[in-house]
């Protein structure tokens, strides 16, 4: 491990289509970029590796005009250049794809486009005509066509995100930069987003990619720069890395990727839900009659792509949401409209898909929110009064036992980095004796390390007999905890399968159009899921 | 990004938090708690101060026609501490200025806490006036240890049953509370008049008042104005700590506060908790008016001379929510209302003045962090939860940091 990049590449020594020098950014009580190092080459695509809070955001903010570095240049084509906000960068032709959209639902593709470069057409009127001619030209010109008068809010994700990059071109990006850019697709449209992005790198665009998850980094990059702590710790060229060499830098230590799942042995049924029907909070009902049974002792996965139901069913399982038809049943026992209260203390723990919203109050302290569900009883009150003692006390075990990295029990949660804040929110629900366990989304934006941890913890307690139900838009995660697998699509199961034989292909198939791959193909389905 | 999916790219950049090395030592961040707890006033006030001088000149230049005195501001400010905190008489009418707005304030204050803006603590504390010149009257007559301890109670009860409506409104029919405090208010101005004009009023008067409330008269303890109201302020503030901070339903206010999903999430039920912090808050506005009519008035005319009500979410702002905190932001203004009228007459200068000051310090201390966080200042992250409650009342949603 170094701390300055090795020269990997050994290439015809062209000028860097951008390069920053010797970046450096302070916060208050941390060094975010520690003279950070970064160049890209044209039609190069470069990954940027690195854990939350490894200090990725930090580097592209600058490189992006929304922060000022204490130290540093960029040079972009060779030649320094001052980067004061997101106009300077977009005019010197660099360009970010967010992780979450910034894309109107309710325009077309072409207005989407064009907004905030309506200057560009005419002094007065926006000339769609041609704007709409050269949407179309670019899509020709790096395979995806695209409608541009179909309106943002009816297309895939994927196809989102297609609209992105061609906002970027369309304004004649030199420097294309992807944020986390999978994060919401299903593995057959990341190969398409892959197949897009090799096209961009022929023409000759360069491309940052930011990611933390490696196969893709692997599968995409050129060459690989790792950061940690704020430090590049590393440069790679995939041919020459593997998988666990890229976890260990990024996290600093050997890391077990797959945590070994070994045998399950599931009992009796514990869990049955029968004929559920759900409404979101516009009242179409997105949960469509669900039958499933989840016994103790095994790990239950439902995979499907983000908002097919899934976090509808669990809200209702959990109490959060009333069914609107269909039984819950635990033990035998009908907890259909059993209140969250109820269920916790039958034994459900639940680690929500979002916790900010829901998990965790994040002004409060990491001891208040670990009794954020049974602050109420003893030992953590009398009658109505609090017993601060105990609580911190709780707080103090629990940091001890999770790991949760914290300076006390008593700071408050928001100063806690995205994976120990879900540790937090771990180590409350996983306490105890668990009739079942809930887990939706639980790793959820984590770096290797807290995944390897809570998966290893899921495991734990479904050894010790809980039931699980995990859910997941990461199909990885589905298949290397589950023992049986189910595709949500569209509030409805569309299939079941082994989750040890399961096929990835199979499975992504599925998710993305409801149907086993011979017939998505017969139907024409595979093509544009809406 | 992706330490923080939700965070907007146009935001200000968050420090990485670390999983390495806890970037903040506890005892700094507390340190810094305490700094703007107390710099952020006084800037306010030194800030006001200044202002409010061009204001003495402007009315001094009017009033001696052209006739400039430097050192008129000076003689004003002067005036102004002299009235309220120089000698044991001017101290005595700072308390008894004070003293509602303590009250006022822990009624905003405690709605702040819970997410909710009481702006209707005016209208709850004329129910207050009315309820308690109501027993006060009937029971004139009665020993004191009776009388008052129930025209008090009285006063109380009436706020907690005007905060109790807009609390039912929210919970039943999500009507925002700020909408219908408002307009409870008028209500309640108006019920206070035809209980004056009618019921209450003292026969063949010529302008409709109430009698006296006699025996029903908070007792003076201190000088000649210095009556109990004083110390039922001060228990009171503590009480509404405690039950924020060290109980279970105080948990349960401040959770539902920051985050009602978590509320709901943790089997809280937030429904339940906005109608009783409401009742609660209009409670303590009912003290304010019971405490003002008891201690201070007596008796009444169908207008009530007051605007603690609105002062009071002043105070809770410039306490930023803490009942503790509320006791010295109500002794500044307290002391402001009391030495008004020694500057208007030894300085010449208009009591409204301290109007001027009031809402200078109020603007510098709820504007300034959320114009430091816009700059992307430092410490840029630490806009008030108040500021954020009120600004969601006229968004129209939760802002969250």
């Amino acid at each position: 491990m170094t701390s300055s990049p090795e020269v990997v590449h050994d290439e015809p020594v062209r000028a860097p289509a951008l390069e920053m020098r010797g970046i450096t950014k302070r916060y208050p009580g941390v060094v975010a970029n520690d003279h950070i190092d970064l160049d890209v080459k044209p039609g190069e695509i470069h990954a940027l590796l690195g854990e939350n809070g490894a200090g990725k955001t930090t580097l592209m903010n600058i490189l992006y005009g929304l922060a000022r570095p204490d130290d540093g240049e960029i040079l972009i084509d060779g030649k320094p250049a001052q980067i004061a906000g997101p106009t300077d960068a977009i005019a010197r032709g660099i360009n970010m794809v967010h992780q979450h959209f910034m894309l109107v639902p309710v325009l077309s593709v072409a207005d989407n486009i064009l907004l905030g470069e309506e200057t560009m057409a005419g002094p007065i009127f926006i000339d769609r005509r041609e704007a709409k001619r050269r949407i179309i030209e670019l899509g020709q010109r790096f395979g995806f066509e695209i409608d541009p008068d179909v309106k943002v809010g009816e297309l895939s994700v994927g196809w989102q995100q297609r609209v992105e990059i061609l906002k970027a071109l369309y304004r004649n990006a030199k420097v294309l930069v992807l944020d986390e850019p999978t994060a919401v697709l299903t593995p057959q449209e990341t190969e398409e987003i892959f197949a897009v992005l090799r096209r961009l790198a022929q023409e000759g665009h360069s491309i940052v990619f930011i990611s933390h998850k490696l196969y893709e980094v692997l599968a995409i990059a050129d060459r690989i720069t790792v950061i940690r702590r704020g430090k590049v710790v590393g440069s790679r060229v995939p041919s020459e890395t593997d998988e666990s060499d890229l976890a260990a830098l990024m996290v600093g230590r050997d890391v077990q990727l797959v945590v070994d799942r070994g045998e399950s042995h599931p009992g009796e049924v514990r869990v049955k839900v029968a004929g559920l029907k759900v409404r979101d909070d516009r009242g179409s009902e997105v949960v469509r009659g669900l039958d499933f049974e989840i016994r103790a002792g095994e790990i239950f996965g439902i995979a499907g792509v983000a908002g097919n139901g899934q976090d509808e069913l669990v809200e209702a399982i959990v109490g959060l949401r009333k069914p609107a038809a269909g039984t819950v049943t635990l033990d035998g026992h009908d907890v259909t409209n059993a209140t969250t209260r109820a269920m916790t203390n039958l034994g459900v723990g639940y680690v929500p898909a979002d916790r900010h919203r829901f998990g965790l109050v994040l002004p409060f302290t990491v001891a208040d929110n670990l009794v954020l569900t049974d602050y109420y009883r003893a030992p953590y009150a009398t009658g109505i009064v609090r017993n601060d003692e105990a609580i911190v006390e709780r707080g103090k075990r629990a940091i001890e036992e999770y790991d949760i990295r914290t300076p006390s029990a008593t700071v408050s949660a928001g100063t806690l980095s995205g994976g120990n804040q879900q540790k937090l929110v771990v180590a409350r629900e996983l306490d105890g004796d668990l009739r079942l366990l809930i887990l939706d989304q639980p790793t959820r934006g984590l770096d290797v390390g807290s995944i390897e941890f809570i998966h290893k913890q899921a495991i734990a307690k479904r050894d010790a007999g809980t039931a699980v139900l995990l859910v997941s838009a990461e199909l990885d995660e589905v298949l290397e905890l589950s023992d049986r697998i189910a595709v949500m699509y569209r509030g409805l199961i569309v299939d079941v399968v082994d989750g040890r034989t399961a096929d990835r292909n199979e499975i992504g198939m599925l998710m993305a159009t409801g149907m086993r791959q011979e017939a998505a193909v017969a139907s024409g389905a595979a093509e544009i899921p809406a | 990004m992706t330490d923080e999916p939700t965070t907007a790219p146009a935001q200000a950049p968050a420090p990485p938090a670390s999983n390495q090395q806890p970037a903040r030592r506890p005892d700094g961040r507390r340190l810094r708690q305490l700094r703007t707890a107390i710099v952020l006033p006084l800037v306010a006030v030194v800030v006001a101060f200044l202002v409010g001088s061009i204001f003495v000149y402007a009315a001094d230049l009017i009033a001696n026609k052209g006739a400039l005195d430097l050192g008129k501001p000076l003689a004003a400010y002067k005036a102004l501490i002299a009235g309220s905190l120089l000698g044991f008489g001017p101290i005595v009418d700072t308390l008894v200025a004070a003293t509602p707005l303590v009250f006022g304030g822990l009624a905003v204050a405690l709605g702040f806490k819970a997410g909710l803006f009481n702006i209707g603590v005016q209208g709850q504390l004329l129910m207050g006036v009315t309820a308690s010149v109501a027993v006060g009257v009937a029971l004139a007559n009665q020993p004191v240890f009776i009388a008052a301890p129930l025209a008090f109670i009285a006063g109380t009860l009436a706020g907690m049953a005007m905060g109790f409506v807009p609390g039912f409104l929210k919970a039943v029919s999500g009507a925002h509370e700020v909408v219908t405090t408002i307009m409870l208010n008028y209500i309640a101005l108006n019920i206070l008049a035809a209980m004056v004009s009618g019921p209450l009023r003292v026969p063949k008067a010529p302008a409709p008042i109430t009698f006296d409330v006699g025996h029903g008269a908070l007792p003076i303890f201190l000088g000649s104005t210095g009556h109990i109201g004083i110390i039922l302020a001060a228990i009171a503030a503590g009480v509404v700590w405690w039950v924020l901070y060290r109980t279970t339903l105080g948990f349960e206010i401040r959770t539902a506060g920051l985050n009602p999903d978590a509320a709901r999430y943790a089997g809280m039920r937030p429904r339940r908790l906005i109608i009783l912090t409401m009742s609660l808050s209009g409670g303590l506005a009912g003290m304010a008016g019971a405490n003002e009519l008891l201690g201070v008035t007596h008796k009444t005319t169908t207008s009530f001379a007051t605007n603690v009500g609105f002062d009071s979410i002043a105070v809770a702002l410039l306490a930023r929510s803490n009942p503790l905190a509320v006791i010295p932001a109500a002794l500044l203004l307290g002391a402001m209302r009391a030495g008004a009228s020694q500057m208007q007459i030894q300085a010449r200068i208009p009591r409204e003045l301290v109007d001027v000051l009031q809402a200078v310090i109020l603007l510098v201390v709820v504007a300034l962090p959320v114009i430091i966080r816009d700059l992307g200042g430092r410490g840029a992250r630490a806009v008030p939860a108040e500021a954020q409650t009120i600004t969601a009342s006229y968004a129209g949603e939760t802002v969250r940091s």
